[in-house]
């Protein structure tokens, strides 16, 4: 195909209409994936998650400059939510990485959550495999960690960092224990603020109760990512987890894992589509609704039945 | 599946970025993905973020006057990277004589203080397929 011709021999704009093709689930689509997907496999996955406002974009920004200056090329996947409302987005991240746009060695996509039915997990993952094949070194995905999906994304990383600030109100407990116990690497950005050091024991108490991490300690670093300080220590942290993996055999486990996960995703995404358009989209549902609210039926029946039917 | 991609931007040295935010929020309201990029910006950086977020449209602010020369600038570079069915939109202080050398120059339509905001979405609407 012309285009995967073009995206492999580096061209940012096939890379780009390649992107879009995925996210737009256009007919060609799947058969750039395909062609694709013998190339993919050499990136190396950071996952990058936190509460709004931790700074995750200007750290992604700074991150990707210390990699440059370490000879690695970066591709930056930044999810942001759709509005439930309007169905439109703001995508935020970009402007905090702006100074990269002169730097042929970065690519950035920013991409919108687009609804529970848009298959987000499978279009970043796609996303990531499109630049790996293109050829980036390294690629990070920053996402907000408020939805499964968005969770999800970032747990199929290689090394998955939590970017957290302090002086958030009841601290660590006001953060989502999922995203906490999923971190590989821990950040503590506007480091120059107060309860840094209170932020600090507190995540150090957490990693003493949580008996996951066995063989590898997560390490809290500190930044202040607008003044690009801390960074290199933050990189070096990422390494040292790279080179744990590898040693360890365990970067194996993880990239079956997240075949395994991105397969199993597509799987539900196909089902969930087709149960929407087959079923709850029907007249039929809609009558069977209105048979359980006046307590002609009940759900648990209902359900039994349209899986019976489904699964003939 | 696919909303319709839009660029905000300002070029140049203008800082003056409240209208270009109003737009930005009245385009997401409208069901846009809407990648904002900020204040003092060279048209390279903005061509170049249109082309890696495949954008349908590029709106650019401009109060400081130099849209003369910034406006067509960034429709060149669109071109020269292969991006060849971008909208670009223009928006700020802008006089009415200047306005036909803009279109001229491959801006599509300008849109001065006072518009609704629902004029640009109609625009866009009507141009991006």
């Amino acid at each position: 195909m012309e285009i995967v011709d073009k995206l492999l021999s580096h061209s940012r704009l096939a890379l780009s209409k390649a992107i879009t093709a995925v996210e737009n689930e256009y007919d060609d689509a799947v058969k750039i994936m395909t062609e694709i997907y013998p190339h993919t496999g050499n990136a190396y996955v950071i996952g990058i998650t936190g509460p709004p406002g931790a700074g995750k974009s200007t750290l992604t920004d700074k991150l990707a400059k210390e990699y440059r200056k370490r000879g690695k090329t970066v591709g930056i996947v930044a999810i942001d939510p759709t509005s439930p409302y309007s169905g439109g987005a703001i995508l935020g991240d970009r402007i905090r990485m702006m100074d990269l746009m002169a730097d042929e060695g970065i690519f950035v996509r920013s991409m919108a959550t687009r609804g529970s039915l848009g298959g987000l997990s499978q279009k970043a993952g796609d996303a990531v495999k499109l630049m790996d094949a293109y050829g980036m070194d390294v690629i990070i995905v920053e996402t907000v960690g408020v939805g499964q999906s968005e969770v999800d994304i970032v747990k199929t990383a290689d090394t998955t960092m939590v970017v957290v600030i302090p002086g958030m109100g009841d601290d660590i407990q006001a953060i989502k224990a999922g995203i906490l116990e999923i971190g590989d690497l821990f950040t503590i950005n506007k480091a120059d603020r107060e309860g840094t050091d209170k932020l600090n024991i507190e995540i150090e108490m957490m990693l003493e109760l949580n008996p996951e991490h066995v063989g590898w300690r997560p390490p809290i670093n500190r930044t202040i990512a607008s003044k690009g300080e801390g960074i290199e220590a933050v990189v070096d942290s990422i390494e040292a987890h790279k080179a744990y993996l590898i040693d360890s055999g365990k970067l194996s486990d993880i990239r079956k894992k997240r075949i395994k996960n991105e397969v199993e995703a597509m799987l539900n995404d196909r089902v969930n589509r087709y149960i929407d358009k087959e079923v709850i989209q029907t007249q039929g549902f809609d009558d069977l609704v209105v048979k359980m609210q006046s307590r002609e039926i009940e759900p648990y029946s209902v359900v039994d039945d349209i899986v019976g039917k489904v699964l003939k | 599946m696919a909303n319709i991609k839009v660029l905000v931007a300002k070029p140049g040295l203008d800082g003056h970025d409240r209208g270009a935010k109003v737009v930005a929020r009245a385009l997401r309201d409208a069901g846009f993905e809407v990648i904002y990029t900020g204040i003092r910006l060279t048209p390279e950086q903005i061509a170049e973020a249109a082309l890696q977020d495949d954008v349908q449209v590029v709106a650019l602010s401009l109060l400081s006057g130099a849209h003369n020369t910034l406006f067509p600038k960034v429709v060149e570079l669109l071109k020269e990277k292969g991006l060849n069915d971008v909208l670009v939109l223009g928006g700020g202080v802008i006089p009415d004589a200047d306005i036909p050398g803009l279109k001229a120059a491959g801006i599509a339509e300008v849109f001065t203080p006072g518009t609704p905001t629902s004029k640009i979405v109609e625009c866009i609407k009507a141009n991006v397929k």
